[in-house]
């Protein structure tokens, strides 16, 4: 079952690929390091579904206790911190032939670096609780904390400032994007996200068999 | 017992506590003075720079003094099996997580008192006329910081390396309320009405809300150690 997701997923990913390179066009202003973004907007997305994965399987974990809730948690937190990581580092390359600066205080560099950290510290309590099951409880509660804070996040930094193109997608208004770039966009956050998904299985069946090993 | 007395329990046991120690308010209004001279050390002098930084400085050392208390208010509970008894607590757990959430607000109102009336002393600001509308950012501040610090302060008081762990957790989480009061001040200070930050109060309320809410229907969890 696993394998075939990692099969299905290793497919979307060279689809996604060859919608990139090959059929989304060149880009007239910023040239081709705006392909970039067919790797940069899918990780942030598929990052913040994993925290919504996070959250849910946190409050499942606690309403049940049940250690599958726990582990689709903690796969699903890593699966995201890693990325958000790819997202922050594409984001880095790109921005540095095009707005000049690998990094600067803008509000959403600013909101993603912020959740970021919010979730290695999630990772962090795991670490350094030394009763696995008591682990579990304290990141299960900073997992809806910092889920929740989110949106806080986005709004206060949006309102301390913002420089950063308007999104692209989920605005109001007429898309601005031509369809086939709109296209590759959304096969490579199929892509994404089903790698993303391969990731957290495979994760989940590790946590499961250390476990057992341990027990 | 009712909710409201329970929690009455907690707030008079930590405040009768403290009380007779004096360990944590003493060392924590100490350490904001000590803040205000190292402030002056590093960035001092040109009072006219200082000036524009005055609202954030104000809160960083708020917010500094309130982590070194908030990081202890479970620690304590740790010694001689007090723990175990807050666990035999019968009822709602939820009230010893506002009792003690009370007593931290008091903590930090006292640190902010000392904090507000050594920077006018010292830097020679006159914060009068925005007084009002600073007591309301003040307030919904508070609130939203000590909500979110007793809660990571029950998680920490179990943890390894706490006294590290414990502002790693707390202060990204704090971002949206940092933001929040440090741009209501600077607009305060500079004289605008508080109908002009009122976004930011809004803000500041639904964090207040949000945590508090998390902190009440997940306490339970941390209480079991």
């Amino acid at each position: 079952m696993t394998r075939w997701l990692g099969v299905v997923a290793a497919i979307g990913l060279i689809a996604g690929l060859v919608m990139a390179f090959g059929v989304a066009p060149r880009e007239v202003t910023q040239g081709n390091v705006q392909r970039i973004m067919y790797v940069h907007v899918p990780a942030v997305w598929v990052a913040y579904l994993a925290f919504v994965a996070v959250f849910v399987a946190s409050i499942a974990y606690l309403w049940t206790r049940a250690a599958g809730a726990d582990r689709v948690a903690h796969a699903a937190a890593e699966v995201g911190v890693v990325f958000l990581g790819v997202n922050i580092a594409t984001g880095a390359i790109w921005g540095k032939p095009t707005w000049g600066t690998w990094w600067t205080w803008d509000a959403r560099l600013t909101s993603v670096a912020i959740v970021f950290v919010i979730f290695v510290g999630y990772m962090l309590v795991r670490q350094m609780t030394d009763d696995p099951e008591r682990g579990a409880r304290f990141a299960a509660v900073v997992g809806i904390v910092g889920t929740l804070n989110i949106p806080l996040v986005h709004f206060s930094v949006y309102w301390w400032r913002t420089l950063h193109q308007p999104p692209t997608f989920m605005k109001p208004g007429p898309a601005a994007a031509s369809s086939s770039i709109r296209a590759a966009l959304l096969v490579n956050f199929a892509g994404l996200l089903l790698l993303g998904t391969y990731f957290i299985a495979k994760r989940y069946a590790l946590l499961r068999a250390q476990h057992e090993a341990t027990a | 017992m009712t909710f409201v007395r329970r929690t009455w329990a907690v707030v008079w046991k930590d405040v009768l506590v403290e009380r007779r120690s004096k360990e944590t308010v003493n060392a924590v209004l100490f350490f904001s003075v000590l803040l205000l001279f190292v402030f002056e050390f590093t960035l001092g002098g040109d009072r006219e720079r200082l000036i524009t930084v005055l609202p954030g400085l104000l809160w960083l050392g708020v917010l500094l003094a309130g982590l070194l208390g908030l990081g202890r208010s479970f620690v304590l509970e740790r010694e001689n099996d007090c723990w175990e008894a807050l666990l035999l607590t019968p009822g709602d757990k939820g009230a010893i997580y506002v009792g003690k959430l009370v007593g931290n607000l008091l903590l930090m109102a006292l640190v902010e008192t000392v904090v507000l009336g050594l920077f006018t002393l010292f830097m020679n600001v006159d914060i009068g006329r925005a007084m009002p509308g600073l007591l309301a950012v003040l307030a919904l501040g508070t609130l939203g910081i000590a909500a979110v610090g007793t809660l990571f302060g029950a998680m920490t008081a179990h943890v390894r390396a706490r006294e590290l762990l414990f502002p790693v957790l707390l202060l990204p989480v704090l971002v949206p309320v940092l933001l929040g009061i440090v741009k209501s001040t600077e607009a305060l200070l500079a004289g605008e009405a508080l109908g002009s930050v009122s976004h930011w109060l809004q803000l500041l309320v639904a964090a207040d809300v949000i945590y508090v809410v998390a902190g009440l229907l997940t306490f339970d969890v941390l209480l079991e150690g």
